[in-house]
C-alpha cells in the first residue's frame, strides 16, 4: 500500500515537472531573434514565400495559440516537423534515442563496475597505502568533468596509443544489417560479433569519460558506507563463523551498504544523461545530443522542443525507477 | 580514553588539506597574474596569423621557431599567446558568473530555507524542474537564444547554475532554523529577515563560499564548453575551448595545439575543485 | 586438559595502554565459566581475542591463547578462522543488531554448516528447525523465511543461542546476552542458555557484568579487574568468601548478597587504592 501511494505521488510530482519543463521551453525559444524560416529558404526569397512557410509551420499565429497547438499535438504523438530536414520530429528523435541510451547504459555499467570495485578494494585494504591511493585518484576523478575526461582520452588512447575510435558510432565502411538503432544490442542478438566489436571499440571512451567521475562518487560513497557496515554487530558475528574478510564484505556487508548508496547514483546518473550532450559531440557520436546542438545551431524550434522534452521525460523516469527500486530493494519498506 | 591514532589521523588529514590548498591558491594566483599581465608578457600577439609560420612544434622538438615557445595552430597563431590572453575571458567568467549565480541562488535557498511555506513550496518546485533539464543542452539553447558573447554566457550560467546553491543552502537554512539559538533571537524580538541575515545567514556562509569556490571552476568549463561548440565569444578571441575546438580538428597533425590548453585548463578546473574541497575541510567544524 | 587455555594474554590499544595484563584462565570441557568485573575491565576483550574479532584499534602483545591444545595465535589467518568457526560461538550483547537486515533468518542459521562444514543444505535447514524448536520458537518454518525486523528483540535473541548451538560447538562465549532485553525476558533467556548448554554440554564463558547471574548459571567464575585476573574460584567458594579484596568489595556492592536494611556499600577507598598499587605493580613488572 505504502508502495502504490509512493508511487501515485511521485507520479503527479513527475507531471508537473514535465509541464514545466514544456512550457519553458516553448516559450524560450520563441525569444529567438531571427526567423528560422528566413534562413531555410534561399537568399531569392519574398516575403510572400516566407508567409507561406510561416503559416504552413503554424508560425504566424499567436504565442499562446501556437502552445496550445503544439500541446494539443504532443499528447497525440505528434511533436511537429522538423524544419531543416522536413521529418517528424518524433522519428527523427526515436531514431537516435537508442544510440544515446546505448551510451548512458553502457557508461552507467562501467561507472558501477569501477566504483564498485574501487569501494570494495578500498575496504578490503582499509587504513593502508592502497586505501589512501584510492582516495586520492577518486578525488582526482571527482574534481574534473567528463568534457575534459574526454578530451584525456582522446588524447591518450585516440593519439599517443591509438586503440580505440574517437569519432563515430560504427566505421563507415561497414554494411550494417540491422533493424532497429539498438546497434550494440542488436549486433550481439544477431551473433555479428565483428560488428559488436567495432561498436564497442567506438563507445569505450565516450562511455569511459561519462563514467569516470560518477565511478568516482560510488566508489566514495559505497566505501564510506561498507567502512561504516563493517563495524556492525551481525559482521562481527559473521567473522566468528569463519568467514574470511572478502566473503564478509560480499555476502554481508555491501548489500545493506549499497542501499544509501543507490539513491544518490540515481540522481548521479541523470546527470550523466546530461553529460551524452557535450559527449557526442565531443566523439562525433551519432546520438541526441549531437542532434540536439545541431538543432540549437540551426534553430530548429519544432526539433529542439522535441528533444528537451524527452531528455526531461528521460531524467524524471531515471529517478521513478530509482525511487522504486529502492523500496524493492529495502525488505524493511517492501513488507511494510 | 583519548585514541592517540586518531589525533594523528586527524592532522594528516588537515597537513594534506593544506598542501591541496596551497598549490591550488598558487596556481590560480599565477593564472590570475598572467591574465591581468596579458598584453605585457605574452611573447606573440594572440591573433597575429602567419600561414608560413602553421603548425609549428613547441620549442623541444625539431623545426621548432624560436620565439614561438609552444607551437603555432593551423593559422600560425602562438599557442602561449593564446593560453595567456585565454585567461582572461577563463578568469573574468569565473569572477562575474561564479558572484551573481552564488547571489542569486544563495538568496532564493536562504528564503526557501528560512521563510518554508509557499516560498519555499514554489522555490523547491522550480529547482526539481530545473533539474530535469540536461544542463549543457540548456546553455546551449540559451546562447542561442541571447546571441553569442561574454554576457550571453554569464547569464545562461547563472539561470542554470542558481539551483546548486539554492538546494544546498536552503537545506542548511532549514538546519539551522531548526535550532534553538534561532528561537531565542525570535523571543528576543528580531524580526524575520533580521533573524535570517544575523543569525543564519553567517551560519551557512561557509558552506557559500566552498560552493562559490566549485561554481567558479563549473563556470571555466561552461565557458570552455560554450567555445568549444563555438557559440561563445567572436571565434577570433582567444579562448581556451575555442583553442580545443581548434585542437580536436587537428589532433593527428598538431598534437600540441590540443594539449596545452587542455592541460591549462584541467590544472584551473582541479585547482578550483581542490580550493573548494581544501576550505570544505578547514570549515567543517569535526576537523578544526 | 581445558579445552579452551589462555596464557599470560596481554592485548593493548595500539601505540596506548594496556587493556589486558598477562590474564590467564581455563575453560574445562562442557564448563560454564563467569567472567565478571566492572565496565571497562576488559572481560568482553577476552571473549573477543578467544573469537578472533578484536577491534581493528587494539592489538595482541603477547601470552596464547590454546584451542583444544592449540595455540590460535601461531596459525595463519584462514586456518585460525576455520578452527574458530568450526569449534566456537558466539551469542551477542544486542539482539536488535546482531541479525543481518537484508538476510532471512534461515541462512543466517545455516551459513555456517553449508558455507565452512560442508552440510548439505537440507541437512542444514532440518537442523534449523529442530533448533527453532528447542529454542521455543512456535511456527518455526515461518520464522525462518522472516526477515529479522519482523521479529521482536525476544524472539531475535532466542535466533542467535539457537544460531550459535547450530555446528554444536564445544565454545560458546556469551557476551552479556541479556543486558539488552527488558528484565522479564532476561529470565526466560538466561533459562534457556542455561537448559541449552545442559543438554549439548558445551564450555560456555559467560561474560557479565552481573554477579547474580553468575550464581544462577555459573559453575566457576574469573574477576578481572583493570586488565588483570583478580580472582579465580568455584561460585559456591566464591559468595562463601571472596579470597581478593576486590571481590569482597564487589560482593558487598551487589544489593542481594548483603543485608538489604544496609543498603549498597560502594567498594572502599582503600580497598581500591590497594589493587591500583597491585596494578602499578604488574606493569613495572612484578608479580608473576
Amino acid at each position: 500500500m505504502a508502495l502504490l501511494r509512493l508511487l501515485a505521488i511521485r507520479l503527479l510530482t513527475t507531471l508537473v515537472t514535465l509541464a514545466g519543463v514544456a512550457v519553458i521551453v516553448f516559450f524560450v525559444i520563441r525569444v529567438v531573434p531571427g526567423n528560422p524560416i528566413a534562413m531555410m529558404l534561399p537568399p531569392g526569397a519574398t516575403e510572400d514565400d516566407i508567409a507561406r512557410l510561416s503559416a504552413l509551420y503554424g508560425l504566424d499565429q499567436p504565442l499562446l495559440t501556437q502552445f496550445g497547438i503544439w500541446v494539443a499535438g504532443v499528447l497525440q504523438g505528434d511533436f511537429g516537423t522538423s524544419i531543416t530536414t522536413r521529418q517528424p520530429v518524433l522519428d527523427l528523435v526515436l531514431g537516435r534515442l537508442p544510440a544515446t541510451l546505448e551510451l548512458a547504459i553502457m557508461a552507467l555499467v562501467m561507472a558501477v563496475i569501477l566504483g564498485g570495485a574501487a569501494a570494495l578494494t578500498g575496504t578490503r585494504f582499509r587504513g593502508g597505502r592502497t586505501e589512501g591511493a584510492i582516495d586520492v585518484a577518486n578525488g582526482m576523478a571527482l574534481s574534473v568533468p567528463d568534457f575534459l575526461w574526454g578530451l584525456v582520452l582522446i588524447l591518450l588512447f585516440g593519439v599517443l596509443m591509438p586503440v580505440f575510435h574517437i569519432s563515430g558510432r560504427v566505421s563507415p565502411a561497414l554494411d550494417l544489417p540491422f533493424t532497429t538503432d539498438f546497434y550494440l544490442f542488436e549486433s550481439l542478438l544477431r551473433l555479428r560479433f565483428d560488428l559488436w566489436a567495432d561498436i564497442v571499440a567506438h563507445m569505450v571512451l565516450p562511455a569511459l569519460a561519462l563514467a569516470i567521475p560518477l565511478a568516482a562518487i560510488i566508489g566514495q560513497l559505497l566505501k564510506q558506507s561498507l567502512k561504516e557496515t563493517m563495524n556492525l554487530d551481525y559482521v562481527t558475528l559473521a567473522r566468528t563463523k569463519g568467514y574470511g574478510e572478502t566473503r564478509v564484505i560480499l555476502r554481508e556487508a555491501l548489500r545493506n551498504a549499497a542501499l544509501p548508496t543507490l539513491t544518490l547514483v540515481g540522481v548521479q546518473f541523470t546527470f550523466l544523461i546530461g553529460g551524452t550532450v557535450i559527449i557526442e559531440r565531443l566523439f562525433s557520436y551519432e546520438g541526441l545530443g549531437n542532434m540536439a546542438i545541431d538543432a540549437v545551431i540551426n534553430r530548429d524550434l519544432p526539433l529542439i522542443q522535441g528533444i528537451v522534452l524527452l531528455f526531461a521525460l528521460i531524467f524524471t523516469v531515471v529517478n521513478l525507477i530509482v525511487d522504486l527500486l529502492y523500496a524493492v530493494l529495502n525488505p524493511r519498506l517492501r513488507h511494510a | 580514553m583519548p585514541d592517540a591514532g586518531q589525533i594523528d589521523g586527524r592532522s594528516l588529514i588537515r597537513r594534506r588539506a593544506g598542501l591541496r590548498l596551497w598549490l591550488s591558491a598558487g596556481w590560480l594566483t599565477l593564472l590570475a597574474a598572467a591574465a591581468l599581465l596579458a598584453p605585457w608578457i605574452a611573447p606573440k600577439d594572440p591573433l597575429a596569423q602567419d600561414l608560413f609560420l602553421g603548425r609549428l612544434p613547441p620549442f623541444w622538438m625539431a623545426g621548432a621557431e624560436p620565439g614561438y615557445w609552444l607551437g603555432t595552430d593551423s593559422l600560425g597563431r602562438d599557442v602561449l599567446s593564446r593560453i595567456i590572453h585565454g585567461a582572461r575571458v577563463a578568469l573574468m567568467v569565473a569572477l562575474i558568473a561564479g558572484s551573481i549565480t552564488c547571489l542569486v541562488g544563495a538568496t532564493l535557498g536562504l528564503l526557501a530555507g528560512f521563510l518554508r511555506g509557499w516560498v519555499d513550496m514554489v522555490i523547491s518546485r522550480l529547482i526539481d524542474i530545473w533539474m530535469a533539464f540536461p544542463p549543457v543542452l540548456f546553455s546551449i539553447l540559451l546562447i542561442a537564444v541571447l546571441g553569442p558573447g561574454l554576457t550571453s554566457i554569464i547569464i545562461a550560467i547563472v539561470v542554470i547554475d542558481w539551483t546548486r546553491f539554492a538546494r544546498v543552502v536552503r537545506a542548511e537554512a532549514m538546519a539551522q532554523g531548526a535550532m534553538d539559538y534561532v528561537a531565542s533571537a525570535r523571543v528576543a524580538g528580531r524580526g524575520r529577515i533580521g533573524t535570517m541575515i544575523r543569525e543564519i545567514l553567517p551560519n551557512v556562509l561557509p558552506t557559500i563560499v566552498v560552493l562559490l569556490t566549485l561554481e567558479m571552476g563549473i563556470a571555466v568549463i561552461v565557458e570552455a564548453i560554450l567555445s568549444f561548440v563555438n557559440l561563445s565569444i567572436s571565434t577570433d578571441d582567444p579562448t581556451w575551448g575555442g583553442m580545443i575546438a581548434e585542437g580536436r580538428t587537428s589532433i593527428h597533425q598538431a598534437w600540441w595545439v590540443l594539449v596545452f590548453p587542455l592541460i591549462t585548463l584541467f590544472l584551473t578546473v582541479l585547482s578550483f575543485s581542490q580550493l573548494g574541497e581544501g576550505l570544505k575541510d578547514r570549515f567543517d567544524p569535526v576537523l578544526r | 586438559m581445558s579445552f579452551l587455555s589462555i596464557r599470560n594474554l596481554s592485548v593493548r590499544l595500539k601505540k596506548g595502554p594496556p587493556l589486558l595484563r598477562r590474564v590467564s584462565l581455563d575453560v574445562q570441557a562442557g564448563e560454564v565459566r563467569g567472567l565478571v568485573g566492572e565496565s571497562g575491565a576488559g572481560k568482553s576483550m577476552i571473549g573477543k581475542a578467544v573469537l578472533g574479532i578484536l577491534p581493528p584499534s587494539v592489538e595482541i602483545t603477547g601470552g596464547e591463547i590454546l584451542l583444544d591444545g592449540t595455540d590460535l595465535l601461531r596459525l595463519p589467518p584462514k586456518d585460525r578462522r576455520r578452527r574458530i568457526g568450526a569449534s566456537c560461538a558466539l551469542i551477542p550483547q544486542d539482539p536488535l543488531t546482531a541479525l543481518n537486515p537484508s538476510h532471512r533468518i534461515g541462512p543466517q542459521i545455516t551459513d555456517r554448516l553449508v558455507d565452512i562444514l560442508g552440510w548439505p543444505r537440507s541437512a542444514a535447514e532440518a537442523r534449523a528447525r529442530d533448533l527453532l524448536a528447542e529454542v521455543q520458537i512456535p511456527e518455526p518454518d515461518r520464522v525462518l523465511r522472516a526477515y529479522p525486523h519482523e521479529l521482536s528483540g525476544g524472539m531475535r535473541q532466542r535466533i542467535l543461542i539457537a544460531s550459535a548451538f547450530a555446528a554444536e560447538p564445544k565454545l560458546i562465549v556469551a557476551d552479556e546476552p541479556t543486558t539488552a532485553l527488558d528484565v522479564t525476558v532476561q529470565k526466560q533467556i538466561l533459562k534457556l542458555i542455561a537448559g541449552m548448554q545442559a543438554r549439548h554440554g558445551t564450555a560456555l564463558l559467560f561474560v557479565t557484568h552481573d554477579l547474580g547471574v553468575v550464581s544462577k548459571v555459573c559453575q566457576n567464575l574469573s574477576v578481572l579487574y583493570s586488565g588483570m585476573v583478580v580472582e579465580d574460584s568455584a561460585v559456591t567458594d566464591f559468595f562463601a568468601a571472596p579470597r581478593h579484596p576486590y571481590s569482597r568489595a564487589l560482593l558487598a556492592a551487589t544489593p542481594k548478597y548483603t543485608d538489604p536494611a544496609a543498603g549498597l556499600t560502594p567498594v572502599p577507598d582503600e580497598v581500591i587504592a590497594a589493587v591500583r598499587a597491585e596494578v602499578a605493580a604488574f606493569d613495572a613488572g612484578g608479580i608473576a
